[in-house]
C-alpha cells in the first residue's frame, strides 16, 4: 500500500499541492484524474523523490520511501525520456541494471518485455528511429523492466493509438493482478473510466474525491433511471419524487428528487409502468466519470 | 489483446543498487557511448599521427649537408674542411647563378676588395647561411656549466606539444557537458534521478569520460618514447621521460577538476543550443594554460606561478621539470594543491549539479542551483 499523507508543496509563492492525501491499494489500477495543472505530475514526482514535499509524508508498506525503496518502483514520467542514440534493447537493459538487476536478468527481462509489447523486431534499432507510439512502448518497458513493486505512470496512454492502448493496458492489468499497486494519471476521462478500479480526483492541488470507482459513481451521480415502455411514457412526470430528465416517446430518463438515496420513488414508477402495460427496460443510469468530475471539481 | 494470468520472468526481484554500483553502471554506459563515436577514434589517431610526424619528419626533411659553390682552390679546401659539400665552379657569376637557381645553398668566392680578413666572401640567397659561416669561422672554446643537450627550438616544440595535447584532451571534457544536456533535454534525467543517487550519476559521468581520456593520454605517453626512438632523438627521450611521467598524474587530476566543471556547465542549461553560453568559463580555463605556456614559457616567474595554479599545473610543472627549472620537491607540492582543488571543486560541483539538474527552461543561475539542492 502506498500512502500519501498531507503532502503540500509550493513553487515560489504558489501552492501547487495542499494537504494531498490518498492511498494506492495493491492489485488495483488507480486512476489519478485532474485538469492540466491540477497537481498530478507534481504529486507523482514527490512520490518518486524527484522533488521533495514541503510538508507531509509518503510511505510504502508503512515505512518512509527512501532511495533504496524507490529503486523498486517503476516510473514513467510525463515528459518522456530515452537516450536517442541507444538501441531499444540496450536502453531497457541499462535502466534495468540501474534498478539493480544483474546483466543476464536485465537482458532476459528486456527480451520478454519487448516481446510482450510487440517491439522485438525493433530491439536493435536506436530509439530515435522509432515512431512516437513505439517510443512510448519502449518507455513502458523501461518502467517495467525491473519488475517494480509499485508502478507510477504519468499519462501512460497519451500519444498511443487504440491498439497500443490495449497492449499497454494488458501489461498493466497483468501487473496489477499480481498484486502491484498501479497509479496512473490521465486527463482523458473516458480512458480512465474504462480502465481503473479506484479513482483519485485532484483539482487546484487538493484531493476532491478518492475511492472505488463504483462507490464514487454511486455517491456523486444523481439517482438516475431509464425506463422503456411500449407507449408514450410522459405520465412519469406526474409521479411524486421524480424529476424528468429526458423524454423520447416510450423511453424516459428521470432523477429521484430526494438525493439521499433513501427514496424508493423508482419502485413506484416501475409498479405504475407494469400496471399500464409491458415494460421493455428499466435500469439505473451510472453517471460517467466526466459527470462526477464536473460535480466534484 | 494479450493477457496472461502470471507475470513473466518475475522470479528474481531487483536487489537494489548501491552508490558505487550505480556509479560504475553510469560510467560503463558513458564509456560505451564514447567508444561508439567516431570522433574519439579520429582524435586519438590524429594525435598519434601528429606525434610521430613531429618526432620523425625533421630528421627526414631537415637534414642533409649543405652544398656550397666554390670559386678557387682555397674556397674549395675550406668548405670541405668545414664538413660541407663543395661544388667548384669557374667564376663568381656562375656561383651566383647556382645560388639564385637554388641548386646550391650558398657560395664561397674570392674577395678581391680586401675587406675580408681571409680573402673570401660568402654569398647567400635571402638570409645568412649560418651553418656555412660558423663552419668557416674560428670561435673560442665554450664551456657550459649546465649543458643542455637539446636546443631552444626543440624546447619550444616540446612546450607547444605539451600544451596542445593538454588542450585537445581537456576539450574532450565537452563530452561530459553534452552528455548531461542530452539527459536533461530528453528528460530521461527524471527516470535516472528517481532511480539512483544524483551524485552517483555525476560521479559515473566524470569517471567514464575520465577513463576514456586517460586511455588517450596513456596511449600518447606510451607512444612518445617509441616515436622519439624512431626519430633518432634519444637525448630528448632521456630528458622528456621525467616530464612525461609527471604529466600523466597531473593531467588525470586536472581533468577530473575540469570534468566536474564541464558537468555543471551542462546542468545549467536545458538544450544543446544553449550549451555554448554556459561553457565559456570552463573553455577559458582550458585554453588559458595553452596560451599562457606558449606566450610565457620564457618568463621564469610566470611559469613558476602557472605550475602551482591548478588549471595550468598539468602543463607548466612538467615543462619546468623538462627545462630543469623546478626543484625535486616542487611537483609534489603542486600536485597536493591540485588534489585539494579537485576535491573542493567536485564537492561544490556536485551540489550545483544536483540543484540545477531538474530545473528546465532557461539557463539556471548559479545561486539558484546552489540553493536548489536543498
Amino acid at each position: 500500500m502506498l500512502r500519501v499523507s498531507s503532502v503540500s508543496r509550493n513553487f515560489g509563492e504558489r501552492r501547487v499541492l495542499d494537504q494531498v492525501t490518498f492511498e494506492v491499494a495493491p492489485g488495483r489500477l488507480t486512476g489519478f484524474v485532474g485538469a492540466n495543472g491540477a497537481g498530478k505530475t507534481t504529486t507523482m514526482r514527490i512520490i518518486l523523490g524527484v522533488i521533495a514535499p514541503h510538508s507531509g509524508t509518503v510511505t510504502w508498506r508503512g515505512a518512509p520511501v527512501t532511495q533504496e525503496v524507490r529503486q523498486r518502483f517503476g516510473y514513467m514520467p510525463e515528459e518522456r525520456g530515452l537516450y536517442p542514440k541507444l538501441t531499444v534493447a540496450d536502453q531497457v537493459t541499462y535502466l534495468g541494471r540501474l534498478h539493480g538487476l544483474d546483466r543476464a536478468t536485465a537482458q532476459q527481462r528486456t527480451a520478454d518485455l519487448l516481446e510482450r509489447l510487440q517491439l522485438e523486431q525493433r530491439a536493435g534499432d536506436p530509439v530515435e528511429r522509432l515512431s512516437m507510439g513505439n517510443q512510448q512502448r519502449v518507455q513502458v518497458a523501461a518502467a517495467l523492466v525491473h519488475d517494480p513493486e509499485l508502478l507510477i505512470l504519468d499519462e501512460p496512454f497519451s500519444g498511443l493509438d487504440p491498439i497500443a492502448i490495449d497492449t499497454v493496458l494488458a501489461v498493466l492489468r497483468e501487473r496489477a493482478r499480481s498484486g502491484v499497486p498501479v497509479l496512473f494519471s490521465s486527463h482523458q476521462l473516458e480512458v480512465v473510466e474504462r480502465l481503473c478500479d479506484d479513482l483519485v480526483i485532484i483539482a487546484d492541488g487538493t484531493i476532491r474525491a478518492a475511492g472505488r470507482r463504483q462507490d464514487l459513481q454511486a455517491r456523486f451521480g444523481p439517482q438516475r433511471f431509464e425506463l422503456v415502455v411500449d407507449d408514450d411514457a410522459g405520465w412519469v412526470r406526474d409521479l411524486p419524487g421524480v424529476k424528468l430528465v429526458e423524454l423520447d416517446g416510450p423511453r424516459v430518463v428521470f432523477d429521484l428528487t430526494d438525493g439521499t438515496g433513501a427514496s424508493t420513488a423508482e419502485q413506484a414508477v416501475l409498479r405504475e409502468a407494469v400496471r399500464r402495460g409491458p415494460v421493455r427496460g428499466f435500469s439505473p443510469v451510472v453517471p460517467s466519470l466526466a459527470e462526477i468530475f464536473k460535480e466534484v471539481v | 489483446m494479450v493477457d496472461a494470468p502470471t507475470r513473466p520472468a518475475a522470479a528474481t526481484p531487483a536487489t537494489g543498487t548501491t552508490f558505487w554500483a550505480a556509479t560504475r553502471l553510469v560510467a560503463e554506459n558513458e564509456i560505451r557511448s564514447i567508444a561508439r563515436t567516431k570522433g574519439f577514434w579520429i582524435t586519438l589517431s590524429l594525435m598519434l599521427a601528429g606525434l610521430f610526424a613531429l618526432a620523425i619528419l625533421p630528421g627526414v626533411f631537415g637534414g642533409g649537408t649543405p652544398t656550397v659553390a666554390t670559386v678557387g682552390a682555397d674556397a674549395e679546401r675550406l668548405v670541405a674542411e668545414a664538413g660541407l659539400d663543395p661544388r667548384p665552379v669557374a667564376d663568381q657569376a656562375e656561383a651566383e647563378a647556382l645560388v639564385r637557381a637554388e641548386e646550391v645553398d650558398a657560395a664561397v668566392v674570392p674577395d678581391p676588395s680586401g675587406e675580408s680578413a681571409v680573402g673570401l666572401r660568402v654569398v647567400g640567397l635571402s638570409d645568412t647561411p649560418s651553418e656555412l659561416v660558423s663552419g668557416l669561422s674560428i670561435t673560442p672554446p665554450v664551456d657550459l656549466l649546465e649543458p643542455f643537450p637539446v636546443s631552444d627550438a626543440v624546447q619550444a616544440v616540446v612546450a607547444i606539444t605539451f600544451a596542445l595535447v593538454f588542450l585537445m584532451l581537456a576539450m574532450a571534457g565537452i563530452g561530459i557537458a553534452q552528455s548531461v544536456v542530452t539527459e536533461k533535454q530528453t528528460r530521461i534525467v527524471e527516470i535516472l534521478v528517481a532511480t539512483i543517487p544524483i551524485r552517483a550519476l555525476l560521479a559515473g559521468k566524470i569517471a567514464g569520460h575520465s577513463i576514456m581520456i586517460f586511455i588517450q593520454a596513456g596511449a600518447l605517453a606510451l607512444a612518445t618514447p617509441l616515436a622519439l626512438r624512431l626519430g633518432r632523438q634519444p637525448a630528448l627521450l632521456d630528458l622528456i621521460g621525467d616530464a612525461l611521467a609527471w604529466f600523466v598524474p597531473f593531467f588525470i587530476l586536472g581533468f577530473v577538476l575540469l570534468g566536474a566543471m564541464w558537468a555543471v556547465a551542462g546542468s545549467l542549461v536545458s538544450r544543446q543550443e544553449d550549451l555554448s553560453s554556459s561553457m565559456s568559463v570552463v573553455m577559458l580555463l582550458v585554453m588559458g594554460p595553452y596560451f599562457a605556456v606558449i606566450f610565457l614559457s620564457d618568463n621564469d616567474l610566470a611559469m613558476t606561478i602557472l605550475s602551482y595554479v591548478p588549471f595550468s599545473a598539468a602543463v607548466a610543472m612538467p615543462l619546468r621539470l623538462f627545462a630543469g627549472q623546478a626543484q625535486a620537491w616542487e611537483p609534489f607540492v603542486s600536485m597536493l594543491v591540485l588534489a585539494l582543488a579537485t576535491v573542493a571543486t567536485v564537492l561544490v560541483a556536485s551540489r550545483l549539479y544536483a540543484g540545477s539538474l531538474l530545473q528546465t527552461g532557461g539557463r539556471v543561475r548559479l545561486s539558484r542551483a546552489w540553493s536548489g539542492a536543498e
